[in-house]
Order: C-alpha cells, then sequence, then structure tokens
C-alpha cells in the first residue's frame, strides 16, 4: 500500500528566531529611504535549509513519483536530457541584451522553433514571446482587435466560446474588453452549428475553440465551422492546450484556424514546476502576421537578428522575448523525437486513452455521457455512484490518493455531472494503466465510508478549502 | 490494446478526422539520439557566449547575480519540478508549504500584508496592478513615470486595452532624474486610479520623496503602486513603510538564471484590503478534518477556473518553481545576508560611478543618488566605444538614447556582487584607452 512520507514540518519562521533589531542607517542613501528596522527574514544555516525544503518535497507528488492524469493538463514524463542542456551556462547564463554576435546559439533556437511549430501546426508565422497558454490566448485576442481595426472593422466586440472551453478562454476574452457569448454544445459534446450560425453576426470578432474539445472529441465538423465563421468575417482561434491528441494526424492551420496557441510546457518537453514557468506561443496565418509581438527573430545572411521594425506590431506582452529555457526545452524534445516520434506521441497518447475508457466503461462502474470515440482525453461521470452510494467525484479524486495514483482533473468541463476527466499521456506503460483502472473499479466497490473518508494515506487528511477562503491565513504574520 | 478497444488498427482512432484535413506524419526530419541530440545542441551552445567569459555591465534593470548551489539543488527535486498547479492539495502540501512560506517572505520584503505566489514578470506586474487599482477605485486613469522601460510602456499599453483606461506619463526631472514632483501633482486628480513609481527607478535613481509622492496620491483618494528592485531593500525602507498600496517587482535576481529574460518571476504584493481584486493564485494555511494543519488554494473563486469570464485575471500557469527558488535564496540569505548583499551593490555602484567619471569623456547626467546602475553620456561615438570593449570581451553600458532620445550617448551601466575590483579596473582602464584614441 502507498503511503507518502509524512513530516509535521514546521514552517520556516519558526525553525528560526527572528533577531528583530534595527539596522545601522547608511548616510550615503537618502534620509528618507533608510532602512531602519531589520527585515523579518528566516535565518537558518544550510542544513537546516536543505532539510527544511526537501522534506517538503517529499510530501509533494509529481510525474516522476507516479501516473499523473489530470485532464487537459498532458502531464507526462519528460526526457531529463532538456533539463540538463537548459542549464548549461551558455544558454541559462546569457543577458536579454549582450551583443547580438554573442547569442547567436539562442537566436538560431528560437528561429528553428518557430519554424517547426509552423510545420507541426500548419501555421505560417510563430511568437514565442507569452509566458503561459492564457497570455497566448490573451495575445491571440490583442491580434483579433489589431486585425479587425486594420481592416476599419472596430465593431466587432464579441467572441464565441463553445460551454466546455478552458476556464482560460473566457477570462482572456473578458480581458481584452470583448463581450463573451457562451454556446451550449450539441447531444454529441460537440459543436451545436445551429447555435453557432445563431451567435454569428457582424459583431462576431472570433470563435474559440479547441479540437479535441475538452470532452476528448474531436470536432467532426471542424470544415463546416471554419466556413460559417469565415463567412461572417470572423477569425477562428485554436487553443492548443489539447494538441498532444492529434500532432502528424491533422493540423489546425488545415482545418482553417487563423491564430493557434500551443503550450510547450504540456506537449514538448518542459515540466510544469508546480505552476510554471511555462511557455504559450502563438501562430498566425499570413495575414495577421504583421500584428505579431516584436521582436521578430529574423536572418540576414546566416546571421540572426531581433526586427522590430514592424509598424502594425502590437507591441509586446511581456519582458524580454519569452521564457527562454521553456523555449530551449521544446526545440531539444523536438530534436529528439523528430517528425515520427511526434506523431508515435499521439497515436500513442490516443490509444491509451481509449484502452482506459473502454476497460473503465466495460466495468460499468462509470458513465460516459456523449460521443464514443475519444481522443488524448476522456470524461466519466460519477452521477451514477453519487446516485447510488453517494460517492462523489471529490471522493474517488481523494480516495486515488490513498493508492498512490494522482485523480484526474474533476468537475470540469461543466457539461458532465460529476466530472472525471482523465488524460493518461502516452508515456504510461499498459501496466500502469490497468493499475489505475483497477483503482477505479476497485473504489466504487468498496464501502462508501471508506470512500468518503479518504484520503488516509497523504502527510494530512482531507483539507477544509472552504475554511481558507472563509478565513484567509495568508501569510505567516497572520497565523 | 488495440484489439480491447475493439478496433482493427491504429488509424480508426483517427476515424473522426476528415479526410480532407487527415494526414500521416510530419515533415520534420526523423529524431535524434539522445546523445547525438546533446552533441548537436553542443555546437549550438558554442555560437553563444556566456557571461563567464563576457564581463557585462549591462544595466536596464537585469544584470548577473551569484545563486548559491543550494537553490539549485531544491529547484531540481523533481517531486517539486514534476508537479503541476496544486489542485489536489493532499498530494501537494510540501509545494504549497513552500509557497505559502513564499509569500510571507516577500510581504515581509514589501512591507504589504499578502502576496500571491507570482505573476510572469515584473513587467506583466505593471499591467495586473493597473488593471487592479481600477477594479477597486472604478477611476480610469493610470500614471506612470516617463523614465520606465519599453517593454513595460509597451505591455502596459497592451494590458489595458480591454478595460477602457487612460495611461499618463510623468516627465523626470533632467537634473535628478527622479520623477518631477510639480508635474505629478498637477496630473494627479480624482481620477486617477493609480500612480505608479519605481524605486530605484528605471536611471538607478532612488525616489527619495516618496512621502510627498504618497501624500499627493492620498489626497487624490488614488491607490500607490510601487515597483522594486528586491535586492535594494536591504538598505531601503520597504514600500509598505512609505505608504504603498500595492508593490510589484521583477524577482528574477533572487536566485533565478537570467537566462537571455527567461526565468522571470513577477512579484506582486498589496494591503489585505485589497485581497479579493487581487490577480493569480493565493495560498492559505487551513486544517484537515482532524484539525492539523493544512496548505491549500484559497480564494479560487477570484480566478479563471472557477470564475471564468468575471475572474480577476486570466494567469493560470505561473512562475511557481522560480518563486521556489526565491524562497529557498532569501531564507539562505536571511535579513543581514540581503542587508550586505544590498550594501555591496550600492557600493559597488559608488565606487564605479565614481571612477568612470573621473575620466573626462564620461559625464554625469543626474545628480540623484544611485543604486547599482546609473547613466553616463559619453564624448565620443558610443557604438564604437562597445563595440571595442567587447573585443576585450566586456559588455559595456546598455544604449538608451532610442528609449529616450534626449539622452543622446549615453548608456546605463550596471553592477552587483558578482562584479570583483579585476572587473572594474579592467573596464575603467579600457575606458580611459579607448576615449583617449
Amino acid at each position: 500500500m502507498y503511503r507518502s512520507a509524512k513530516y509535521n514540518e514546521p514552517l520556516l519562521n519558526e525553525l528560526t528566531r527572528f533577531i528583530k533589531g534595527t539596522v545601522k542607517p547608511n548616510p550615503s542613501i537618502p534620509a528618507s529611504l533608510q532602512r531602519t528596522n531589520k527585515i523579518n527574514l528566516p535565518d537558518l544555516d544550510e542544513t537546516q535549509l536543505v532539510r527544511h525544503f526537501h522534506r517538503l518535497s517529499q510530501m509533494n507528488y509529481g510525474v516522476d513519483t507516479g501516473i499523473y492524469p489530470l485532464g487537459s493538463c498532458t502531464m507526462k514524463y519528460n526526457p531529463k536530457i532538456c533539463e540538463e542542456i537548459a542549464s548549461w551556462d551558455n544558454f541559462a547564463y546569457t543577458h536579454p541584451c549582450q551583443d547580438i554576435s554573442t547569442v547567436q546559439g539562442n537566436l538560431e533556437v528560437m528561429f528553428e522553433l518557430e519554424r517547426m511549430l509552423c510545420t507541426i501546426t500548419g501555421m505560417d508565422y510563430f511568437s514565442l514571446q507569452p509566458a503561459a497558454g492564457a497570455q497566448g490566448e490573451f495575445l491571440g485576442m490583442l491580434l483579433t482587435k489589431a486585425y479587425h481595426k486594420f481592416n476599419k472593422d472596430e465593431k466587432r466586440n464579441e467572441v464565441i466560446l463553445p460551454d466546455t472551453a478552458h476556464g482560460t478562454n473566457p477570462a482572456s476574452v473578458t480581458m481584452a474588453g470583448y463581450k463573451l457569448i457562451e454556446i451550449p454544445s450539441n447531444k454529441q459534446g460537440t459543436v451545436d452549428l445551429d447555435m453557432l450560425e445563431k451567435a454569428l453576426s457582424e459583431n462576431t470578432a472570433c470563435f474559440m475553440l479547441t479540437n479535441p474539445n475538452t470532452l476528448g472529441i474531436f470536432e467532426s465538423d471542424i470544415i463546416e465551422i471554419s466556413k460559417m465563421v469565415h463567412k461572417a468575417g470572423a477569425l477562428l482561434y485554436y487553443d492548443g492546450a489539447n494538441i498532444n491528441a492529434i500532432m502528424g494526424r491533422a493540423r489546425p492551420g488545415d482545418m482553417g484556424f487563423d491564430i493557434v496557441h500551443l503550450n510547450l510546457h504540456k506537449t514538448f518537453g518542459t515540466p510544469h514546476g508546480g505552476g510554471g514557468p511555462g511557455s504559450g506561443p502563438v501562430g498566425v496565418k499570413i495575414k495577421l502576421e504583421k500584428f505579431l509581438p516584436i521582436p521578430r527573430i529574423a536572418k540576414k545572411n546566416e546571421s540572426y537578428f531581433f526586427d522590430y521594425d514592424a509598424p502594425d506590431s502590437i507591441g509586446k506582452i511581456r519582458g524580454f522575448y519569452g521564457n527562454f529555457l521553456v523555449i530551449l526545452k521544446a526545440y531539444i524534445y523536438i530534436t529528439l523525437m523528430g517528425g515520427d516520434g511526434l506523431k508515435e506521441v499521439s497515436e500513442i497518447a490516443v490509444l491509451n486513452s481509449n484502452y482506459m475508457k473502454r476497460k473503465i466503461l466495460d466495468s460499468k462502474r462509470y458513465e460516459m455521457p456523449f460521443k464514443e470515440l475519444r481522443k488524448h482525453e476522456f470524461v466519466l461521470s460519477c452521477e451514477k455512484l453519487k446516485q447510488e452510494k453517494e460517492i462523489r467525484a471529490m471522493d474517488v479524486a481523494k480516495r486515488l490518493l490513498d493508492y498512490g495514483l494522482h485523480p484526474p482533473t474533476i468537475y470540469f468541463p461543466l457539461i458532465v455531472k460529476e466530472a472525471l476527466m482523465i488524460e493518461p499521456t502516452e508515456t504510461e506503460s499498459k501496466e500502469n494503466l490497468d493499475s489505475f483502472i483497477e483503482a477505479l473499479i476497485k473504489i466504487a466497490d468498496e464501502d462508501p465510508e471508506s470512500v468518503k473518508n479518504a484520503p488516509n494515506n497523504t502527510p494530512v487528511k482531507r483539507i477544509d478549502e472552504v475554511g481558507a477562503t472563509k478565513n484567509p491565513i495568508l501569510t505567516w504574520k497572520e497565523i | 490494446m488495440l484489439k480491447e478497444i475493439g478496433v482493427k488498427d491504429i488509424n480508426s482512432l483517427f476515424s473522426d478526422i476528415h479526410q480532407k484535413i487527415l494526414i500521416n506524419g510530419i515533415e520534420l526530419p526523423k529524431g535524434l539520439s539522445q546523445q547525438d541530440t546533446e552533441k548537436k545542441l553542443r555546437t549550438t551552445a558554442c555560437k553563444n557566449k556566456s557571461l563567464n567569459e563576457i564581463t557585462s555591465f549591462l544595466g536596464g534593470g537585469i544584470k548577473p547575480h551569484y545563486i548559491p548551489s543550494l537553490v539549485k539543488a531544491i529547484k531540481s527535486r523533481s517531486e517539486f519540478y514534476t508537479s503541476y498547479t496544486p489542485y489536489q492539495s493532499e498530494a501537494s502540501q510540501g509545494f504549497l508549504q513552500a509557497m505559502f512560506e513564499y509569500q510571507s517572505i516577500i510581504a515581509e520584503l514589501t512591507g504589504m500584508d499578502i502576496a500571491n505566489c507570482s505573476l510572469y514578470d515584473g513587467v506583466t506586474a505593471l499591467g495586473e496592478a493597473a488593471l487592479m487599482c481600477t477594479r477597486i477605485n472604478r477611476k480610469k486613469t493610470f500614471v506612470i513615470p516617463e523614465n520606465i522601460s519599453y517593454d513595460k510602456k509597451s505591455v502596459l499599453r497592451n494590458y489595458i486595452k480591454g478595460a477602457d483606461i487612460d495611461i499618463i506619463e510623468i516627465p523626470f526631472d533632467i537634473k535628478t532624474g527622479k520623477i518631477d514632483i510639480n508635474q505629478l501633482e498637477k496630473i494627479v486628480d480624482q481620477n486617477t486610479s493609480g500612480v505608479y513609481i519605481e524605486n530605484p527607478n528605471f536611471f538607478g535613481i532612488f525616489e527619495d520623496e516618496v512621502d510627498k509622492i504618497a501624500k499627493i496620491v492620498k489626497d487624490a483618494g488614488s491607490l500607490f503602486v510601487v515597483g522594486i528592485d528586491p535586492i535594494s531593500i536591504g538598505i531601503t525602507k520597504s514600500p509598505g513603510e512609505y505608504g504603498a498600496d500595492i508593490v510589484i517587482g521583477e524577482g528574477r535576481a533572487l536566485g533565478n538564471p537570467i537566462s537571455f529574460g527567461g526565468s522571470s518571476l513577477g512579484i506582486f504584493a498589496c494591503k489585505k484590503e485589497f485581497l479579493r481584486q487581487m490577480p493569480g493564485r493565493i495560498i492559505g494555511l487551513t486544517k484537515d478534518i482532524e484539525g492539523n494543519r493544512a496548505f491549500c488554494m484559497a480564494l479560487q473563486t477570484r480566478e479563471q477556473h472557477i470564475r471564468r469570464g468575471r475572474a480577476t485575471s486570466n494567469i493560470c500557469t505561473n512562475e511557481g518553481l522560480c518563486a521556489l527558488a526565491t524562497v529557498t535564496y532569501l531564507s539562505w540569505l536571511g535579513s543581514d545576508g540581503l542587508e550586505k548583499l544590498s550594501k555591496i551593490n550600492f557600493e559597488n555602484g559608488q565606487k564605479l560611478a565614481k571612477k568612470i567619471f573621473s575620466i573626462d569623456a564620461f559625464k554625469k547626467v543626474f545628480n540623484g543618488v544611485h543604486f547599482n546602475e546609473f547613466v553616463v553620456r559619453y564624448d565620443g561615438n558610443l557604438k564604437i566605444l562597445n563595440k571595442k570593449l567587447l573585443e576585450n570581451n566586456i559588455f559595456g553600458g546598455l544604449e538608451i538614447e532610442n528609449q529616450f532620445p534626449m539622452l543622446d550617448n549615453c548608456m546605463l551601466f550596471g553592477i552587483t556582487e558578482v562584479h570583483n575590483d579585476t572587473d572594474t579596473e579592467r573596464l575603467v582602464k579600457l575606458l580611459k584607452v579607448i576615449s583617449n584614441v
């Protein structure tokens, strides 16, 4: 049986005795700014400090610990070689403003990666500047604005989304000042063409879609959707969080998408770092190229340079050129995998997902609304368990932790009741998939009380998350 | 597995993709072995020169800093770096506690009540701060100094595009290099949502009239946003001590590699009364069902995955691992360590400036007190100067004329604790020789 390490590890401030005191003012500093009181920083020796964080790490579950099938998060194993190369001083210890002749390697990586991503997605140009997927979406909305403005079509103030969209989509839309129009999915779990037709108008700036969608279903009507959106004069945006499903099988560019963002930290060899850094490059069709952020990476006479000469560019969306080390890891990953390898990645990801789905459905413990064939992920419903045994998706998730397995995404997408959204990825073996399936089946058959009382093998028992919001304690000063 | 699924081959799993768009392969070269990949990347890496080979005196807000080995060791624990955003808190207690500690330390550093657990970088933090001010007081004009980086201005203008906010720039005083307080007083009024200043500012100069600025801002019923270089806080007051409402900054210097401007860390802290308008993820302390101390994400109802179109920001992925490096780094330094580091940076800045200004061809531009960066005007040709320095494996000051046309022939020098006397003597000697030719 799995058991996580458990320490009652004190907080840093409890491990140290703050030496409250004064600082001898520095007369060279303007008097109004001179520090007088010591800052309350922890003061630990190196041994203590290393043990503290080492223990904390042992109370944390990562992909290197075990299967991590969070739907829409693509938590796969990433080759260690990417980490190692990205730590070399010739990459990690370079300055963004140093003379361009001394960073030709960095620019080559960026230039080449842009082209690799174009090939994978079928887009014409890429910008690597966005720091994460959500920032890519935001950039996509800014490009949409710039495009319609350039065409003197500024009345377009609405963006349409299906109700299965990732949460960042609507947030990015409103952040860019657009009105949000959400359309319900049809009975197959895909875009309802009648609803889309009704929603499209001369006010539509863009339709945002991920394909396969968050149910893991490929939008088979995509060619028709693209026609409808473009006929209405709007742009079609692709949320590439789910690109792990279709590499080498279909390209958003061929489907008719005008703007695409990718999450390099999902599909292309970068671990998530407990929440970041990520990278969310944006690709566009040629009609949108001139609006891309500056600087663009350009090449002349075999040498690379930053091109700032782009009068129609939207400017910048983050400092410097993007999360360079993530960009570098993606470049290394694609170099390792090659075209054939990436195709195989998607094939195995889809194979694993459909295998798990079949076995779990055959067990008849869980249900799966909507269409049968899925891509990289599938969404189960625990509604039956809830009705029969009062076991909810949350309980199943927490009980999985007792088995040493990371739970799937839960309660998303919103159109599936008691949702378990499972994305196994291509890097899990059949044996690992079988153990996960077995655990899910076993949990459904367990005494409901033991499921509802889970987890028991984790460093703490079930956490009062509501309390954390009702009475927020957000720093050690507030304890 | 295919048999269990009930299909005859892998192609059947892609049968829902229309023939018109179905492809079979990617036109990229075949994959390389790990060994060959490493070899290829070695060749690429050799086309770069790292700051080990070339000593950088570039200013502009990003400079090399020493990273103690334990920071790298902690960051390399793969339980941390291969984990996702801690949605399943019971399995993420380690990272959650580290982020709670990060928030606590940032609150101490900035003099604020609370901090989030990171935004993308210090640049986007300014955009988020401007949006937050308007969410709090519904006012629509955000005031910034003219002398902030081009990146910040451009990103800010993009961040506020959807919120109908106007930006007003306050010029700097050409003698001191500080913000022109008279202009500020004239501009700030009842419609001002927030006023942003940087300390030290883009020219490296301390904005010491903070009490006056704070009063102007408060009197107008506006919010005071301060951008910091966290390294300077060891010897200067925290912005909370002079009335800041929101404090932002770039945290890269705190234990993260310079990495060509990647690996950034957006510091974001504020007063607790503004908690519900704060962007980004926040970790809270709570209990498990047995009453044990536990950590989880708090106030998720502000965030995009719950509130969707009405979230305070669209941010999801942040810079968690960089925040981990920073909490490790600051705990290693401790309060005395940060004070010492801060002092070294300040003193190195003073020493270098003195030496450079003693050379005839290099003139002081501003008389305000600077931290570890300063503006220098050169009598000769800047491009040639920097080229010659580069031939001697030195990056000279950052040319800033393109950003500030009135500062013709000016450059921004930067120095930190990584520079020793040999480095500066070499630079000064070369400056003398080159300018004398």
